[in-house]
C-alpha cells in the first residue's frame, strides 16, 4: 500500500490553514467493542501513534462487560504505549476524542471514563465522536480518496453511505446483524476460530461446490440472518463438505454486498469506492468492489488493516475535523449513545 | 426503420428502446451478467428475477397500479420486452415541482402502494427511482425484488425503503413528502395501514449492534 505512506507527509486538502501553523495534536480513544485502541494525530495530517489492545473472547462471540473490564485493565498500558510511540509528553495533547457511539454500551462507557479523566486533568477539550463517520475519515485520509462512496462492512456494522449537503447519507445498510456478524455465528457452529471472517476465507480457498443459500437484497438494504440460519442448519444437515459451505456462504453474502455497493453507486455516480472495516480485509470482498469500480469508472480505495479495523487514530483524526468545524462536547453532556446512527451526525468541516 | 438505442444502463440491467418492435415501441430490459458474481449464482439470480418480475407485473395491473404493458419474456436471455412509457423517473422530478405538485405527487404514491400491498404485494425496491410520472400516473417499475406477500414485517420494508429513499436523496423535504405519501397510503390500505407503519418504525430503531445483554442495560 504505497499510498498509506504518502499521506503521512502531506497534509490533507481539507485541513484548515490556521491548522497548519498553529498544530493541534490529538489523542483519540476507540473503545466500541473488542478492539480498545489510543491513537494520536495531528492536524496536518499525521498519524503519531495508533495503539490497540484486543479483547479475545475465550469461547463465542464478544461479551459486553468482559469486553468493558479488559479495556479497563488496558487503558493505563495502552495510554502510555501511545504516547511514547508518538514521542509526545501529556502536556503536548490539546485535544481528548473519544467513540461516542455507535458500539457496545459497557465498551463505550469504559473509553468516555477514561477520554472524560483526561480532558479535566490536562484541561483542554473533549470531543465526542461517531465511530462510522470515523471510519469514513480516516479512510479518506489513508487513500487520498476525497468524496468516496463507502463500504463500511465488520462485525457489528454493515453500511453503504456517501457524502452530501451536510451529512452521510446511508444509501443502504442491513436490516438485521452485520455481516461480519453472520460469519462469526457461523464460525462459531462450525468450531472454527473467532473472529469468523479469516476462517471461512481460509475454508473456502478450498470450496468449489455452490450451494444453494438465501440471497436477501431490498432495495439498497440486505437482510444476513436466513443466510446464517441457512447456512448453519445445512451444516447440522452434514450433507455438505465444510470447505464448500463456506465457499458459497461468502460467494452468497459478498454478493449481496456487491449488489448493494453497485446500486448505491449507479444511483449517487461518485467517483471513488472505498472499502473499510474488517470484513474489507477478505481478498474475494476486495475483488468484488474492484470489479464493481471499474465497471462504473470509479476508483477503488482500499483502507490498509491498521486502519480498517477498529483504531483510535480514525477518533483522533475524526477529533480533530470535529474540533477544526467547531464542535465540543462538555464533560457534562458526554454521556454515550449506543445507537447514534451515522446520518445524524452533522459533518461541517466537509461542504 | 430505427435501430435499438441504449437508453439506460442501471445497476442491474441495460434498458433499450426498440422503436418498431413488431409496429410497437417498447422497452427491452435485460439483466446483465455480473463478472462478480458466481456464474451459478448470476445466472440464478438473472433468471428468477425475471420471470419474476413479469409475474408481479402483471399482478399489480389487478391491484389497479399502473404498469408497463408485457409483450415477451425470455428467461434464459434475462430479458423482457415490455411497453415503452413516455415520462420522467419521479427522483428527477421531485426538485421541480412545488409544494402542492410535491404532495400531490406523493399522495399517488402512497395511494398506489396501498393498493399494492392490499392486494399482497410487496415492491421490494420502492424507491423514486422505480417511478414514472407520466401525465397525472404514476408508472411502478422494477419488481424484480417483489414479493407475494402480506406479512407486516415486508410491508414495512417497502415503507422503510420509501423513507430511506427520502431521507437520503430527497432530504430537502423528507417530512413533507412521507406526510402525503402516508395520507395516500393509509386512505388505500385502511386499518392494516397501522401496522405495517409501526413496523416501519420499528425497523428504523432495530439495534445494528447484535447484542441483546447489552440492550437491557441503556445508555450512560
Amino acid at each position: 500500500m504505497s499510498r498509506a505512506k504518502g499521506f503521512l507527509s502531506s497534509p490533507p486538502p481539507y485541513c484548515l490553514k490556521v491548522e497548519a501553523i498553529d498544530r493541534l495534536v490529538c489523542l483519540g480513544i476507540e473503545s466500541t467493542a473488542d478492539n480498545l485502541g489510543v491513537g494520536i494525530a495531528a492536524s496536518d495530517g499525521a498519524i503519531l501513534a495508533n495503539e490497540v489492545s484486543s479483547h479475545v473472547p475465550p469461547e463465542g462471540g464478544i461479551h459486553p462487560r468482559e469486553a468493558a473490564r479488559h479495556h479497563a485493565a488496558e487503558i493505563g498500558r495502552v495510554l502510555e504505549g501511545a504516547l511514547k510511540a508518538a514521542g509526545v509528553e501529556a502536556g503536548d495533547i490539546g485535544l481528548i476524542a473519544f467513540s461516542r457511539g455507535p458500539g457496545l454500551g459497557p465498551c463505550l462507557r469504559t473509553g468516555a471514563t477514561a477520554a472524560r479523566a483526561l480532558a479535566a486533568y490536562l484541561d483542554v477539550p473533549l470531543v465526542g465522536v461517531n465511530h462510522c463517520v470515523a471510519h469514513i475519515e480516516i479512510g479518506r485520509l489513508a487513500t487520498g480518496a476525497v468524496d468516496p462512496l463507502t463500504l463500511y462492512v465488520s462485525g457489528g456494522n454493515t453500511i453503504v453511505a456517501g457524502y452530501e449537503a451536510g451529512r452521510y447519507r446511508v444509501f443502504g445498510e442491513t436490516l438485521d446483524i452485520a455481516v461480519g456478524n453472520c460469519l462469526d455465528v457461523f464460525a462459531r457452529e462450525a468450531g472454527l476460530p473467532y473472529p469468523g471472517g479469516p476462517a471461512v476465507e481460509e475454508m473456502a480457498l478450498k470450496g468449489e461446490r455452490l450451494i444453494p443459500l438465501p440471497y436477501v437484497v431490498k432495495g439498497m438494504d440486505l437482510s444476513f440472518s436466513g443466510l446464517v440460519t441457512a447456512s448453519a442448519q445445512e451444516l447440522r444437515g452434514g450433507r455438505w463438505r465444510l470447505e464448500d459451505l463456506c465457499f458459497s456462504l461468502q460467494e452468497v453474502a459478498y454478493a449481496m454486498l456487491g449488489e448493494v455497493t453497485e446500486r448505491a453507486l449507479a444511483h449517487t455516480r461518485k467517483g471513488e469506492l472505498l472499502l473499510t472495516g474488517g470484513v474489507g480485509a477478505n481478498r474475494r470482498l476486495r475483488g468484488i468492489v474492484q470489479s464493481i469500480a471499474e465497471e462504473h469508472g470509479a476508483s477503488p480505495r482500499f483502507v490498509p488493516l491498521r486502519y480498517a479495523t477498529d483504531n483510535g487514530a480514525m477518533i483522533a483524526w475524526t477529533g480533530l475535523l470535529a474540533h477544526a468545524g467547531g464542535i465540543r462536547t462538555p464533560i457534562e453532556s458526554s454521556h454515550v449513545d449506543s445507537r447514534w446512527r451515522l446520518d445524524e451526525v452533522e459533518v461541517p468541516w466537509r461542504g | 426503420m430505427e435501430g435499438l438505442r441504449l437508453v439506460a444502463k442501471g445497476a442491474e440491467a441495460d434498458l433499450w428502446l426498440d422503436p418498431d418492435w413488431n409496429g410497437r415501441r417498447v422497452l427491452i430490459k435485460r439483466r446483465v451478467a455480473k463478472a462478480y458474481r458466481h456464474p451459478e449464482l448470476d445466472r440464478e439470480i438473472r433468471r428468477f428475477r425475471t420471470v419474476h418480475e413479469a409475474d408481479i407485473i402483471h399482478r399489480a395491473k389487478g391491484a389497479g397500479v399502473p404498469t408497463p404493458v408485457l409483450y415477451q419474456v425470455d428467461p434464459e436471455g434475462a430479458a423482457i420486452v415490455m411497453q415503452y412509457v413516455e415520462g420522467e423517473m419521479v427522483r428527477e422530478v421531485v426538485d421541480r415541482l412545488d409544494c402542492d405538485g410535491r404532495r400531490r405527487l406523493f399522495r399517488v404514491i402512497g395511494l398506489q402502494a396501498g393498493r399494492l400491498h392490499g392486494a399482497g404485494i410487496v415492491h421490494g425496491d420502492m424507491t423514486t427511482s422505480n417511478m414514472i410520472r407520466a401525465g397525472d400516473r404514476v408508472v411502478f417499475i422494477d419488481f424484480g425484488l417483489g414479493e407475494v406477500s402480506r406479512e407486516a414485517e415486508k410491508r414495512g420494508v417497502d415503507l422503510h425503503l420509501m423513507r430511506r429513499m427520502l431521507t437520503s436523496t430527497h432530504f430537502r423535504h423528507t417530512e413533507e413528502l412521507f406526510d402525503a405519501f402516508e395520507g395516500g397510503y393509509r386512505d388505500a390500505l385502511g386499518a392494516e395501514a397501522d401496522e405495517a407503519l409501526r413496523r416501519m418504525g420499528e425497523i428504523e430503531r432495530r439495534g445494528r449492534y447484535v447484542d441483546r445483554e447489552d440492550r437491557l442495560d441503556g445508555d450512560g
